[in-house]
């Protein structure tokens, strides 16, 4: 009997393995909603496979009177729109300042405490103040997200700038380097698949803030729906897309993994 | 013609003494070995002379001028580790130093001047025996190669002085011993004064043509901090004499080759050279 560590899954098993908690959620909702159905053909909180189908449907391929938009789509695009804004722009300041202020001496004096004291403030605690500077409509989202996910990029980029080997500075000062040189031959290279890296981690929190300014105020956007048919217990909408949004998720979170080993092939070999 | 001259110099951190009264005057054309146990200063003597740190007092002279207070082009340095930039291929690394001399924008060449540069940068890389090996990573190659990038890196520049920190501590028997001949060779090809710190003896006598010992010669028990350490014995390994006549020999030599006609030459195709040697 060997340890527990020890043993180690053949590939294929792995896939199963992989596979086998999504098919067991998906089961378990399955039994559970059968269930329920059975009792009440009408019941409201777990609606079978069926009505998802027919909702999303019905909300992807009809004309809304309202809005005069094919609501899926047009949801989906009004959320990535704030979300790669705000995304965008966060890791534009992220990457400027978390090198600046992580490379010059005198700014990371000055800026270094300040950062990490404004990186605490929690920013749904200042959406009000963001609604009455920026108005209800998409600038204070879009601050939102970067108020919240700049200041962690920022940190993030200042730690990979102080994590470079000091041998690595004083040699492309010998190389003759200037300071603008070594900022872009040598610090900027290196920290760009960090920052891929932490934009994938703040996907999180940027659909947080997304669906939480949508939840207060939108004219459309998933988050928005999600909390309008709320008031007519409508799971048939609200769970396929939270599962829509999580798939969203997971093609960013990937396609921003591949960006980096395409565009940062040297990252991977340290790594190996 | 490059001479170092150190005019008794200390170096402090706050109480604390690491150096004191350093004294040193350097001919062009030296490989000075530094030696010493752990924590006595070596390091510390060589980043005072790339500028990394400051003398607390006196004052390192080049050539008769001041050191610059931050490295520069004139001073080349090889670390133990991490001396290579592991986001540019090997030629990459090499090609780093003159496009940042040419480009100050973009640290880049573009058509014939960066082929001109792609090709020095290749045939010192051919010289260190890494030219297979120009389209890899660092982290593809052993550490031996790296320091062997690492050396192409520096002296593309042509620094004056080259200064190795520890070379070839993380390197296997084996390897180290083709970095010795490697380095005597590079020191006697470039012409330039280098100075190496290291902990391996045997390394310093073999590589060194001179050898100066660095050590805290008196102790305070109550305060042992308040005295540095110094120069406490130096050494001309290889005389410069004899290393100048050496050299005057194999010139004349040389010389004395390209004046024998071929016709003088036996005809079963022994070379001029064998016949000198006798």
């Amino acid at each position: 009997m060997r340890r527990i560590i020890n043993y180690a899954p053949s590939s294929g098993a792995k896939v199963i393995l992989a596979a086998l908690p999504f098919v067991l959620l998906v089961g378990v909702y399955f039994l559970g909603s059968s269930a329920r159905l059975a009792i009440d053909p009408a019941d409201k909180l777990m609606p079978g496979f069926a009505s998802f189908y027919a909702s999303m449907v019905r909300l992807g391929t009809t004309l809304d009177i309202a809005t005069k938009q094919y609501l899926l789509w047009w949801d989906t695009w009004l959320s990535l729109q704030r979300l790669f804004l705000g995304l965008g722009i966060s890791a534009l300041i992220g990457l400027v300042l978390g090198i600046l202020v992580g490379f010059v001496p005198y700014l990371r004096a000055t800026f270094e405490p300040f950062f990490a004291a404004f990186s605490l403030i929690p920013p749904l605690a200042v959406l009000p103040i963001l609604f009455i500077l920026f108005g209800l409509g998409e600038l204070s989202k879009i601050v939102l997200i970067v108020f919240g996910i700049a200041p962690f990029i920022t940190r993030d980029v200042m730690l990979r700038v102080a994590s470079l080997p000091t041998e690595q500075i004083v040699k492309a000062q010998t190389l003759g380097a200037s300071t603008w040189q070594m900022i872009t031959g040598v610090i900027l290279p290196q920290v760009m698949p960090r920052l891929l890296d932490s934009v994938r981690l703040s996907l999180g929190a940027a659909w947080l803030f997304v669906i939480a300014a949508e939840a207060i105020t939108a004219e459309g956007g998933l988050g928005y729906r999600i909390f309008l048919v709320r008031r007519y217990l409508a799971m048939d909408v609200i769970l396929p897309y939270v599962a829509w949004i999580t798939l969203l998720a997971f093609l960013m979170d990937y396609a921003l993994r591949k960006v980096a080993a395409v565009a940062y092939p040297w990252d991977r070999i340290k790594a190996a | 013609m490059t001479q170092i001259i150190f005019d008794d110099v200390w170096k402090e951190y706050g109480e604390h003494i690491v150096l004191e009264r350093i004294n040193l005057t350097l001919d062009d054309h030296e490989f000075l070995a530094v030696i010493g146990p752990s924590g006595a200063g070596k390091t510390t003597f060589l980043r005072m002379l790339l500028s990394q740190e400051a003398p607390t007092r006196g004052r390192i002279l080049i050539d008769g001028e001041p050191i610059a207070p931050e490295p520069t082009a004139d001073r080349g340095v090889v670390f133990q580790r991490y001396s290579v930039f592991p986001h540019r291929t090997v030629l990459g690394n090499v090609m780093m130093g003159p496009q940042w001399a040419a480009s100050p924008l973009l640290g880049r060449l573009f058509g014939a001047r960066r082929r001109a540069v792609e090709e020095r940068a290749m045939a010192l890389l051919t010289r260190v025996g890494l030219a297979e090996h120009a389209e890899k990573y660092p982290a593809q190659l052993s550490g031996g190669m790296q320091q062997r990038l690492a050396l192409a890196q520096a002296l593309i520049m042509k620094p004056k002085v080259l200064l190795l920190d520890e070379p070839f501590g993380a390197l296997d028997p084996g390897t180290r011993k083709q970095m010795h001949e490697l380095v005597s060779e590079l020191w006697e090809e470039n012409a330039m004064t280098i100075v190496m710190v290291t902990h391996d003896l045997p390394e310093a006598f073999l590589l060194g043509t001179r050898v100066i010992a660095v050590e805290r010669p008196r102790k305070d028990p109550q305060a042992p901090e308040r005295f540095g350490a110094t120069i406490v014995s130096d050494y001309e390994t290889k005389c410069r004499i004899v290393r100048d006549s050496r050299r005057f020999e194999a010139d004349r030599a040389k010389a004395r080759l390209t004046l024998v006609p071929d016709a003088f030459l036996p005809a079963d195709g022994t070379s001029a050279a064998a016949l000198v040697k006798d």
